[in-house]
């Protein structure tokens, strides 16, 4: 079986650092980028499975990073990070996400990974 | 004093309880007392202005009216008694003429002329003819007077000279006043005589104390010496000097003023009767003149004082109702200006706790990754007492993350949004998350919380942040009234298929009775000293009103309080209103 190809996406690179780190340990392949340029270079060259992307980012929020992504790689699917912890983001994710799915920080690896696997099941082998 | 307590606009003790930006405008008391001097003043100033211009005119009125009634009775008292006096000498007159020299001397004819006159006139008690040397030559009379001598006596020479004589009232021979009238006659061959006939004074006198009867005041007669010729009863005996000066000569009627023998102030009319010896007098007390003049001032008196009454009431009413209306007016302004502050308040609260509580995250997701990723390697070593005592350390450095996590996401649902957004919200979660914050002050103090919302409660179309401060509201309220080891209440039950209640219940010191009533007021609060600022339970009161809901309290002294809250299963739109302040966490 193919290791699931993993993109991370958040300012905060210690956290993608890490959290690129952990996912390896439990068999995915995780690459990461801390800005929307680098997000879109690296999506042209690779292709990934998943990309879990912070609501915010600097100079785009993690809305319109998604739709910019899914032009590019339309087959991605996607799951949201955010310190916001609000209701309204919330709902607008939920609603914009589709078949996505919406954490909170500090994120939990374990829910994390079950999600990953979620979001790709229909289409990873 | 409780009458005034009673009476006592709001206004009055008014004391601006609400410092800094916004305080009142008015110095209310001040305002009232401008206003009532102001009014009062431009109102009674004419109403006294009138009152003095008609209090002197009336008096001038009724003043110069005495004059002219006085001097009218005294004319009519002079025109009776020169008519009585003249009508008397005319009747002597027509005698002399038409009895001639040898009639006249003749005592027979002479008795019969008496008894005529005595018939027709009355008053007359004896005639007689005298010549022209003064001799008496005949007489009819009670005395036998005849050829008594005349001659040297006054009155006869003022008869011979002048052709008529009225005398001074005198005593006499007859021990009873009289006075004499005499006309001299010519006959027409030439020969001369006197008729001198005497009058009681009583006839006289009768006359006066007729007019005196119809007009009171008191009427009397002098002589030109002042000698009283008719008794009075305050002037002087008769036949003695009259008390009053006597008045100077005058054709004409007189009337003055002067003060009688006790000090009174008198209003005295004369005349000269012309012809004769006397003086009219008319005196009468000017206090009884003034009797109309009384009534009349007591008329304006009332009629002032009535006035001054009733615009001082209309102008205390009036004053009184505008400054209280001024007063109300006011307060609403600041209660509105503090509520705008507080929601401001809120909002600036909210977005300083959102936008602190995501810069938090951010930290307290790497501690939480990086925690994972030594676990996670930890994991892969070979089994050691290190590895176990580590494992250990980073579960609780996660669990540390987390507790911070919860935290941070309590207070980004606290500080969400200020506009009304009704939402399915589970109560006992609301009551949850405000026990969360209050949670370590309630260990700190002892305090046990009991919550107890029934489970047939569903969940509620409700705005989840109203809930949240109203219930901080009252549960922060709770606290500053519980001791340590207070307890506090938390129930919960389906009221009616429409609406539920909650109740926070404490065992604190309660609300004073007088003050219960005004708990939800404004800036009403028994804790300014320690930082009250009585907005509290107001604002949870328009939280309540807003959602749609009620709430009532009851408390008794010493005992506790209970605040129930009824809130509708479905959210009221209509009642939602936006207060337009956008307090959403700015991304």
């Amino acid at each position: 079986m193919e290791p699931i190809r993993v993109l991370l996406a958040d300012d905060e690179e210690e956290l993608v650092v890490t959290l690129a780190e952990r996912l390896e340990i439990r068999g995915f392949v995780a690459e990461w980028v801390t800005t929307v340029e680098a997000a879109c270079a690296i999506l042209r060259d690779k292709a990934y499975d998943v990309a879990v992307l912070d609501v915010k980012l600097p100079g785009m929020s993690g809305l319109d990073l998604k739709r910019k992504m899914a032009r590019i790689a339309p087959e991605l699917k996607f799951i949201f990070m955010t310190g916001h912890g609000s209701a309204d983001s919330f709902n607008e994710c939920a609603a914009e996400a589709g078949e996505s799915y919406f954490l909170m920080k500090p994120i939990n690896i374990d829910v994390l990974v079950q999600k990953i696997r979620q979001v790709t099941g229909g289409s990873v082998k | 004093m409780s009458f005034w307590k009673h009476i006592k606009p709001e206004f009055w003790d008014h004391r601006d309880v609400a410092s800094g930006r916004h305080r009142h405008l008015f110095n209310l008391r001040r305002i009232w007392y401008l206003s009532v001097l102001l009014t009062a003043g431009v109102s009674l100033m004419p109403v006294f202005f009138l009152a003095a211009i008609d209090y002197q005119v009336t008096q001038k009125a009724i003043e110069s009216e005495n004059m002219l009634r006085t001097s009218r009775l005294v004319s009519n008292a002079r025109r009776t008694l020169s008519f009585f006096l003249l009508e008397r000498k005319y009747a002597l007159e027509f005698l002399v003429r038409d009895n001639s020299y040898e009639q006249l001397i003749d005592n027979e004819r002479l008795n019969t002329i008496l008894a005529n006159l005595h018939d027709s006139f009355g008053g007359f008690t004896d005639i007689g003819v005298i010549d022209i040397h003064g001799r008496q030559i005949a007489y009819s009379g009670p005395f036998d007077l005849v050829d008594r001598d005349y001659s040297r006596q006054s009155w006869f020479e003022e008869v011979m000279e002048q052709g008529g004589y009225v005398s001074d009232i005198f005593m006499g021979y007859r021990r009873s006043p009289h006075l004499v009238i005499a006309v001299k006659h010519t006959s027409p061959d030439g020969r001369i005589l006197v008729l001198r006939v005497d009058l009681e004074a009583e006839k006289f006198h009768s006359e006066l104390i007729d007019i005196e009867i119809r007009h009171g005041g008191e009427m009397f007669i002098i002589n030109h010496d002042g000698i009283l010729q008719t008794p009075s009863r305050r002037f002087g005996y008769m036949f003695e000097k009259m008390i009053l000066p006597v008045p100077p000569f005058s054709e004409s009627t007189q009337v003055f003023e002067t003060r009688g023998p006790e000090g009174e102030e008198l209003v005295v009319g004369y005349a000269y009767l012309e012809g004769t010896p006397f003086i009219l007098m008319v005196a009468k007390t000017k206090s009884n003149l003034m009797q109309p003049w009384l009534k009349a001032r007591q008329q304006i008196l009332v009629y002032l004082v009535v006035s001054v009454m009733v615009i001082l009431i209309a102008v205390l009413v009036v004053a009184t109702y505008l400054v209280s209306k001024i007063h109300a007016a006011d307060q609403t302004r600041v209660a509105a200006l503090h509520k705008v502050e507080y929601v401001n308040k809120m909002a600036s609260i909210g977005r300083l706790a959102a936008g602190v509580a995501h810069e938090i995250n951010n930290p307290l997701a790497i501690i939480n990754e990086k925690a994972g990723l030594m676990k996670d390697l930890m994991a892969q070593q070979e089994p050691s007492p290190l590895q176990v005592k580590m494992q250990g350390l980073l579960d609780s450095i996660q669990n540390s993350v987390n507790r911070c996590a919860t935290i941070t996401r309590r207070l980004l649902s606290f500080a969400r949004q200020s506009d009304v957004t009704l939402d399915l919200v589970d109560i006992r979660n609301v009551i949850e998350n405000v026990i969360g914050f209050l949670g370590k002050e309630s260990e700190y103090r002892n305090i046990s919380i009991d919550v107890d919302i029934a489970p047939d409660i569903p969940f509620i179309k409700s705005d989840r942040g109203k809930l949240e401060q109203i219930f901080l509201n009252l549960m922060n309220n709770a606290f500053s009234a519980l001791s340590d080891g207070g307890h506090l209440q938390v129930i919960g039950r389906k009221k009616s298929e429409k609406d539920i209640n909650i109740s926070v219940i404490d065992d604190g010191c309660g609300i004073h009775p007088d003050d219960i009533k005004r708990v939800f007021e404004p800036f009403f609060s028994t804790r300014t000293q320690q930082g009250g600022t009585g907005l509290g339970l107001s604002i949870t009161h328009g939280l309540v009103q807003e959602l749609g809901g009620t709430i009532t309290v009851e408390s008794q002294l010493g005992k506790g309080t209970r605040f129930n809250i009824t809130l509708p299963l479905r959210g009221d739109a209509a009642k939602v209103e936006k207060n337009g302040t956008d307090s959403r966490i700015a991304g």
